[in-house]
């Protein structure tokens, strides 16, 4: 079957694809999206965490054809969608999410969104394959609360494992995530 | 960064440039990892490429009678079917013994052997068709402990053993067998005081890394074969590889993709060779990526343990002797299960002085699941048995369990029952005190000042049971809990132990860079990070680019045993040198007149991008003197040689240098329902120098988890049959954010002289005395004594 869906702002379309495929399958096999990875295939660990209408939901648990017509982020979009909502000063929503220009980050030169930014400077990162989608995540939490406390942020991160970092240097950077974000809507409120 | 730094006073190197060793820089595939754009082994993609996957016995042991794969080659989409009778070369592997086939042959000796490999155009397509190979099966009576792999009636799993262990073991299903014996029990049983004895049980853990097994094999047109692959030693899988697939060494090019962790799970071969031969077969490239089902029988685990312990001491806390018996699952094929046998008795008194001991340590053979390196390495299993002893003897003594610790703690100059003198500082005492020393959490922290939340001031997030909600503090106590531990850092009995580096030094757009090479497998560790690091400092320059690893250069031995930061850090560091001498050798030969500095015989240093004298008086610029010179050098580092334990005695100068951790955990339990939540987990441990201080803490805090994991919840279930229960991350639960407490880490940097920079291999010792910190904890709340690991809501509840 035929899939067309947007993704990081820009519309995809699989062919031939199979009906037992995951949206995970789709994005990373079909779309040269491997970002979002393949960690258990069975939503235990949240490593393909990604945004679908707005909401955060395990990849691997989504046939593709659940997604015909629907909006997808990735890690690969969340510093254009950063650097988008920073400009907007709100939220994102599915309709921001449709407007944006296909650009992908690295070649765009956009920086990258506090999160991930805070991740590296943290030394949030080790191996990294759990990164992706503790970023989609903690981006998720930071955006609905951007003084998160320490129970808030292990609650919004419990779906996600991670077997390197005994998760200190991760509840570090989303912390610092959070304090960048906030002091940036604070000082934007003032020039306003 | 608390503690007493001591470095050896002949590293000049490095005082001014940024970037350099002991400064936390930040990673330099980081930007890669948090965009996604980062290549693991599992995102590799190639024109034209094909999918591989493996049949594998659901029987732990049985005969092959047949196997039909005519459905199989018939469905559409199917390039290649191949069974053990398609191997074109060697059959067999292993890291030490080639004991291992790679499809099996007329026998299957674990659940989950690989049987048929096919070769398709999409993956389901290749699961389709290994549905359909027809394998005739004739099960044979499974050998699954100490009793059926030794009594008068075992099968014999490997029959006619050629090994070097074969000649010295009792029984063919005994894989190696390593006795230490040193003074004299039978006499010192007769002084002690208090005598503690008991029998301990450790659980099968799993590695449970994020990045599937996975690579892609890509046919060359000289008839050789390129593997991108995540593994954690390049070289010693291309030694096993090429006479699998009948090539010379130099047509098996290994390219190392990212990495998602490794633990000790990617030493053994998984899924390289069955990519390479399909690749061989069709002439396509093939990928081969194994789903978290598949992984959990794609790789080898942590030994399982049965463990006798005896402590005997005087009424004032003196241990006078330790006995011990560590019987350890080795399953159905060796892998490194016989050093891990050397490092379980070499290792297994702990910490402390003990006179006279009487040490047994052995692997079986069974057809359990196949057990090798995980991060630990044959230590953890001893530690929490010898941890659990020191508890139960302080609560015969009527001493703090710290105080007893201290008082038998070994120091510099002390013996190990091997006979070997511990040489470098080994500050057991003192990070012991250190833990101790530390605050202690508040009592009752999920008395939340937030109202807010459901009503009450209750935060269940911070209870046993959590989000489930189910005490509000109820029946919950709290309990204390310390242990300490020592793990071996490097590989130990003679093993001919190297690294390799191969350092360029050019300048390049105006400024001098350095470019790093080695075959060193970066597995998450951060070991791109301390090259890097490693290079700016010997060389005075700040742009360094590190090489991707592969097998063009040297090999850099195995990302295993703590040892690579000190094996090729020590080869970067050494080649660095040798391109330093060079670098001032050139100077002198071109710039000897223009500066008097060059021939006056003082030290001469590389700061900055500037030749500058002891002094700091700049001599010239580095762009300067190497002009159109490229100065290379390739080396290898050594570390000081060991030897093999005597196989009677176990004396020998078996290992290289060892590494100090201790912990004190706080828990609190929900008595009625027999969970815990660990509210904190304190470590102190001496790394020697902190190379990247951001990185060390995150081994260790990793590390640390890693034993909670142990302590109360991982545990690979295997029926008495073989038959592995729980091969998913439903049923094989690891912790997350939510079930890890906070981690607070006292880094201590006592120098070991023998050693680059003084540095001590970091990742594995936080993981030993993790676990029984949190049992410590456990028991102290609880009173119960819980001689087994992972300790289960029903052994707290009593409904086990």
């Amino acid at each position: 079957m035929r899939v067309t869906f947007t993704v990081n702002g820009r519309r995809h379309e699989a062919d031939d694809v199979w009906e037992g495929e995951s949206l995970l399958y789709v994005l990373r096999e079909r779309m040269g999206l491997p970002g979002s990875k393949n960690a258990c295939e069975q939503g235990e660990c949240g490593s393909c965490t990604v945004r679908l209408d707005g909401e955060s939901v395990c990849a691997c648990l989504v046939a593709a054809g659940q997604v015909e017509g629907r909006d997808v982020v990735t890690v690969e979009g969340l510093a254009d969608q950063a650097s988008r909502r920073a400009t907007d000063g709100r939220g994102t929503t599915a309709a921001d999410e449709q407007r944006w220009a296909p650009q992908p980050a690295a070649d765009a030169g956009v920086p990258l969104s506090p999160v991930q930014q805070a991740f590296i400077d943290a030394g949030a990162v080790q191996c990294g394959f759990c990164t992706p989608g503790l970023l989609v995540a903690a981006d998720e939490l930071i955006e609905h609360n951007s003084r998160p406390s320490d129970g808030d942020i292990r609650e919004a991160l419990s779906g996600n494992l991670c077997r390197c970092t005994g998760y200190e240097k991760i509840l570090d950077a989303v912390r610092l995530a959070a304090a960048r974000t906030d002091q940036s809507e604070a000082q934007q409120g003032e020039a306003v | 960064m608390a503690g007493a730094t001591r470095v050896p006073t002949t590293i000049t190197q490095g005082t001014t440039t940024k970037g350099g060793i002991g400064e936390s820089t930040l990673r330099p595939d980081g930007t890669l990892k948090v965009t996604g754009e980062f290549a693991y082994s599992s995102d590799l993609w190639h024109e034209d490429m094909l999918w591989g996957c493996t049949l594998r016995s659901p029987y732990s042991h049985a005969e092959i009678r047949s196997v039909d794969v005519s459905e199989a080659l018939k469905t559409p989409g199917v390039y290649s079917v191949m069974t053990h009778d398609d191997l074109p070369a060697e059959t067999n592997f292993g890291l030490e013994i080639h004991d291992q086939p790679v499809l099996a042959k007329d026998r299957v000796r674990y659940h989950g052997e690989a049987v048929a490999i096919v070769a398709a155009d999409h993956p389901e397509t290749a699961r389709r068709a290994a549905a359909k190979i027809r394998v005739e099966y004739a099960e044979l009576p499974p050998v699954h402990d100490e009793m059926s792999a030794t009594g008068p009636d075992a099968p014999v799993l490997h029959p006619g053993r050629d090994d070097h262990h074969a000649p010295h073991v009792a029984h063919p299903n005994i894989v190696h067998r390593q006795p230490i014996v040193r003074g004299d029990v039978a006499a010192a049983r007769e002084r002690a005081d208090v005598v503690v004895r008991h029998d301990y049980e450790v659980g099968m853990q799993d590695q449970a890394f994020l990045g599937p097994e996975s690579g892609l094999a890509v046919p060359a047109e000289d008839g050789g074969i390129d593997l991108y692959i995540a593994t954690q030693w390049l070289h010693v899988d291309r030694d096993q590889l090429a006479p699998v697939l009948g090539l010379p060494a130099d047509k098996v090019r290994l390219t190392l993709s990212g990495v998602g962790g490794a633990f000790g799970a990617r030493e053994d071969m998984s899924m390289q060779a069955h990519a390479c031969l399909l690749a061989m077969a069709t002439g396509k490239p093939v990928k081969i990526v194994y789903n978290r089902y598949e992984s959990f029988f794609g790789h080898v685990h942590r030994h399982p343990a049965k463990l006798t312990y005896e402590h005997g001491a005087t009424r004032d806390g003196k241990l006078l002797y330790m006995t011990c018996r560590i019987v350890l699952d080795g399953g159905a094929y060796a892998s490194s299960s016989p050093a891990v046998v050397g490092n379980a008795a070499s290792l297994s008194v702990g910490p402390y002085v003990v006179d006279n001991v009487d040490i047994e340590a052995l692997a079986l053979y069974t057809n359990n699941p196949p057990c090798g390196a995980m991060r630990g390495f044959g230590a953890v299993q001893a530690c929490f048995a010898y941890e659990a002893q020191m508890d139960r003897l302080a609560e015969e003594l009527g001493m703090d369990p710290v105080e007893l610790r201290q008082k038998n703690a070994m120091s510099q100059g002390a013996l190990l029952p091997t006979g070997q003198q511990v040489d470098s500082p080994a500050p057991v005492s003192e990070i012991l005190r250190r833990v101790k020393a530390m605050p202690m959490p508040p009592e009752k922290q999920w008395q939340s000042s937030d109202a807010t939340r459901g009503g009450t001031d209750v935060d269940v997030r911070a209870l046993p049971g959590g989000l489930s909600n189910t005490t509000h503090g109820e029946g919950v106590v709290r309990g204390v809990g310390y242990a300490v531990g020592i793990k071996n850092v490097g590989f130990s009995e003679g093993f001919d132990d190297y690294s390799t580096a191969r350092v360029r030094l050019e300048v390049a757009g105006g400024e001098a860079v350095a470019m790093v090479h080695t075959a060193m497998a970066e597995v998450g560790q951060g070991g791109v990070t301390v090259h890097a690091q490693i290079a700016r400092t010997e060389l005075g320059v700040s742009g360094v680019t590190i090489h991707p690893a592969d097998t063009q250069v040297g090999s850099a031995g195995s990302t295993s045993a703590s040892r690579q930061t000190y094996m090729t850090g020590g080869a970067v560091k050494k080649s660095c040198e040798a391109v330093r001498e060079r670098v001032l050798q050139l100077g002198r030969e071109r710039f000897a007149s223009h500066h008097p500095a060059w021939t006056g015989g003082g030290e001469l240093l590389l700061e900055g991008g500037k030749v500058v004298t002891g002094s700091g008086e700049v001599v010239a610029a580095l762009v300067d003197v190497l002009g159109d010179e490229v100065v290379e050098e390739e080396l290898e580092f050594r570390h000081r040689p060991t030897e093999a334990f005597d196989l009677k005695t176990g004396q020998g100068f078996g290992h290289v240098q060892y590494s100090f951790a201790a912990h004190r955990a706080v828990v609190e339990v929900d008595t009625e329902l027999g969970l815990v939540k660990v509210v904190e987990l304190a470590c102190a441990q001496d790394v020697g120098k902190a190379l990247n201080p951001l990185s060390t803490v995150g081994q260790i805090q990793g590390g640390t988890t890693q034993g909670l994991g142990l302590a109360v919840m991982e545990e690979i279930l295997v029926d008495p049959d073989g038959k592995v229960r729980n091969p998913s991350f439903t049923d094989y639960l690891i912790p997350t954010i939510l079930d890890t407490p906070t981690i607070p880490v006292d880094v201590l940097e006592l120098a070991d002289e023998h050693a680059p920079y003084g540095l001590r291999g970091v990742g594995e010792a936080p993981t030993l005395s993790s676990t029984p910190a949190v049992v410590a904890a456990i028991r102290n709340a609880t009173g119960l004594a819980l001689k087994r690991v992972p300790v289960r809501p029903e052994h707290l509840t009593g409904t086990s």
